[in-house]
């Protein structure tokens, strides 16, 4: 058969190619334009090539300082919550019940943290945090621990990390829930027979069968705290000095608060850049382990498929009609 | 290796306390020969897989006593007790390879190294897995993984029972029989006991010496497959287990006579002293019943249809309301459609209250 061909048929594309034109390339673009030029306000802009380009790569300047050292604390953060929210979320999802009315509860309870806006959970923190009315600021300062999140660097990081902690664990713990409750119920019977210590089951069935969507969980992870702007801005500002200045509001500083358009935007591609390359490793990845299960899949609706025809030779038709008599 | 009783064993999902008859598993006494191979079969939901289940250990049972050798081993967990289990759907540790899958039980009961591999290189050799013991144990044939399942079991030296959870649903049917006589040759050289749960006649009167039909949660009849054929002791066995299965009769039995709606039907036995007030029924295999043409003294049947099996040729039959499977032998013609039924007196059994009634000689 002759596949018909009908120019005019791209007409109908027209319409989504101008609105993606409009709300997306248009505004990239004038990113794009914006990171070639240097403006001193007045709508007065004067071509600067790939000189942005070249600062925020280069440590000696200011705004590559600014900029490396900020990404650097962005990974410093995403992995030290990775760290703790990974293992946690395990735990947790572990030791969760597994039937009963208990186990709505204990799901609503997870899910209560990430039903709450970003703001909110800064604000929440910021306040909980705050020495002279905060609950935990004033509780751990009567205690005589030293804490001001606004003055010490290290109060400030504990404080934005345990926030992160506190607002997404309850994710990898909900995904790692569902891992754990595809888990036939045979092959705990199985270890059992088999003898094997928690620790083996937990070695042997459940993280192997979690290990899917603890990747899913990882990425997932990873890149939100890579891209955390709003609560460590509620809590701290960015403070004290610059010590959690993620990238993020490094860039509303420059664009919004200097005004610096061209430096901003040259941020703001590379740090999309950085997202996007994660993005790809993060499909790359999964499609990958796709690529692997659907190969162990081949195989295995050998197994899977055959229940329905196998039951199905000589035998069983004689015996159906009399399961309902007997 | 042991022998296992079951005393006044019964199971009941919602506790102690439901009502009797709610019971999953109905109270059952019976003894499991060290060495035997046994079949449960029952449709699904007959308790069998509760019964297996309980042996194993993974349901501790309302009521009863299940002994080992003698040993009351009830309270005791299933990794103390010294059972193997294969279930339906095969379960394989997928990040280990096989070898490490068979080694697994012994490595949890801290068994020394040179041990674990001298018995998992004898249980791969035993079940034709040995090419495959340094592979992952993904990515193998569905047969290859309940090979695996039950080379985890067979590699303690200690065990005292297989116990297999209808583990050949999930093969092909023609390793299905492989697997089978595969079971069966290890059963031979093994010298272990072997509970097979089944809903399908073939496979436990293959593999088993011993098959225990269940039926609604109670166990009613145990004996060899020709016993269970000859003689069943349950109207439900002698229809669950042939096919066709047996043709089951209300009649009025008195002496050596049944009747049906007022004709005779010789019995070889004489039953004197049937239950007042029981239901009677007789009950006769559709190979002992043969349609001959209509003659006096016999029988008269409608024929619904002939099912033409190949070797054999069953003719679908109805008297009065009840429909009955009779044998027609070669050369038989339905002609107007009806026919008389010959009665074989020696495999004619009587029932009261779906129960055997052994007659006097």
């Amino acid at each position: 058969m002759d596949k018909t061909i009908n120019q005019k048929a791209w007409f109908l594309v027209l319409p989504v190619f101008l609105v993606v034109a409009f709300s997306a390339v248009l505004p990239l673009m004038t990113v794009v334009n914006y990171s070639m030029q240097d403006t001193f306000g007045n709508n007065q802009f004067f071509w600067n090539g790939v000189g942005w380009f070249k600062e925020l790569l280069d440590p000696s300047t200011d705004l590559g300082g600014r900029f490396l050292a900020s990404l650097g604390r962005n990974l410093f953060f995403s992995l030290v919550i990775l760290a703790i929210e990974v293992p946690l979320g395990i735990v947790v999802a572990l030791s969760m019940p597994r039937q009963g009315w208990t186990v709505a509860a204990c799901l609503v309870i997870l899910a209560l943290p990430l039903l709450i806006p970003w703001n909110v959970v800064g604000t929440i923190w910021q306040i909980f945090g705050r020495p002279d009315i905060g609950l935990l600021g004033y509780t751990l300062n009567a205690m005589g621990i030293e804490y001001n999140y606004v003055s010490n660097d290290i109060d400030a990081w504990v404080t934005v990390i345990v926030m992160d902690v506190w607002h997404w664990t309850s994710l990898v713990a909900l995904l790692c829930y569902a891992g754990l409750k595809s888990i036939p119920e045979a092959y705990y019977q199985a270890a059992q027979i088999d003898g094997a210590s928690r620790w083996a089951v937990f070695k042997a069935i459940q993280l192997p069968k979690m290990n899917r969507v603890l990747l899913i969980a990882v990425l997932l992870r990873f890149m939100d705290s890579f891209m955390i702007y709003t609560e460590p801005f509620v809590v701290t500002g960015g403070g004290p000095g610059n010590s959690t200045t993620f990238v993020s509001i490094e860039l509303v500083k420059i664009a919004l608060g200097q005004f610096d358009l061209g430096k901003a935007a040259a941020l703001s591609l590379v740090y999309n850049l950085i997202i996007l390359i994660v993005c790809w490793v993060f499909y790359t990845v999964m499609t990958n382990a796709g690529v692997e299960r659907k190969a162990q899949a081949e195989e295995e609706p050998a197994a899977e498929r055959k229940p329905a025809g196998a039951l199905q030779p000589a035998p069983a038709p004689a015996l159906k009609p009399k399961e309902g008599v007997a | 290796m042991a022998r296992i009783d079951l005393v006044d064993l019964a199971h009941s999902y919602t506790g102690n306390d439901a009502a009797p008859e709610s019971f999953a598993l109905k109270p059952v006494t019976m003894t499991w020969r060290q060495g035997g191979a046994y079949a449960l079969l029952g449709p699904s939901g007959c308790g069998k897989t509760t019964l297996l289940n309980v042996i194993s250990g993974i349901i501790t049972p309302s009521r009863g006593k299940i002994l080992f050798d003698g040993k009351d081993i009830t309270p005791l967990s299933t990794q103390k007790r010294n059972i193997a289990q294969v279930f339906q759907f095969p379960v394989i540790y997928d990040t280990m390879t096989v070898g490490q899958n068979l080694a697994f039980p012994l490595k949890n009961r801290g068994v020394p190294k040179a041990e674990i591999d001298k018995r998992v290189a004898e249980i791969g050799r035993l079940l034709d897995l040995e090419p495959y013991l340094n592979r992952k144990a993904t990515r193998l044939t569905a047969d290859a993984k309940q090979k695996i399942s039950l080379g985890r079991g067979l590699v303690r030296s200690d065990v005292a029972a297989v116990l297999f959870d209808e583990p050949l649903t999930v093969i092909d049917p023609e390793l299905k029989w492989q697997l089978r006589s595969k079971l069966k040759a290890l059963h031979r050289e093994l010298d272990l006991t072997m509970i097979y749960v089944t809903h399908d006649q073939t496979e436990a009167l293959t593999f088993a010496d011993t098959v225990v039909v269940m039926h609604d949660g109670r166990v009613v009849q145990s004996g060899t497959p020709a016993e269970l054929f000859d003689k069943p002791a349950h109207t439900f066995v002698g229809y669950f287990i042939g096919s066709p299965g047996m043709n089951i009769l209300p009649a009025e039995v008195r002496g050596r006579e049944a009747r049906i709606g007022g004709h005779v039907i010789a019995l070889d036995r004489s039953y004197d002293n049937l239950p007042a007030g029981a239901k009677i029924e007789i009950g006769v295999r559709p190979e002992f019943v043969d349609v001959v043409a209509p003659a006096p003294g016999l029988l008269t049947a409608k024929i619904d249809r002939i099912d033409d099996l190949g070797r054999i040729r069953f003719a679908r039959v109805r008297v009065g309301d009840a429909k009955l499977a009779a044998r027609a032998r070669a050369g038989f013609t339905s002609g107007d459609g009806s026919a008389g039924l010959k009665f074989d007196p020696s495999h004619v059994h009587v029932y009261a209250d779906s129960l055997l009634v052994e007659g006097a000689a």
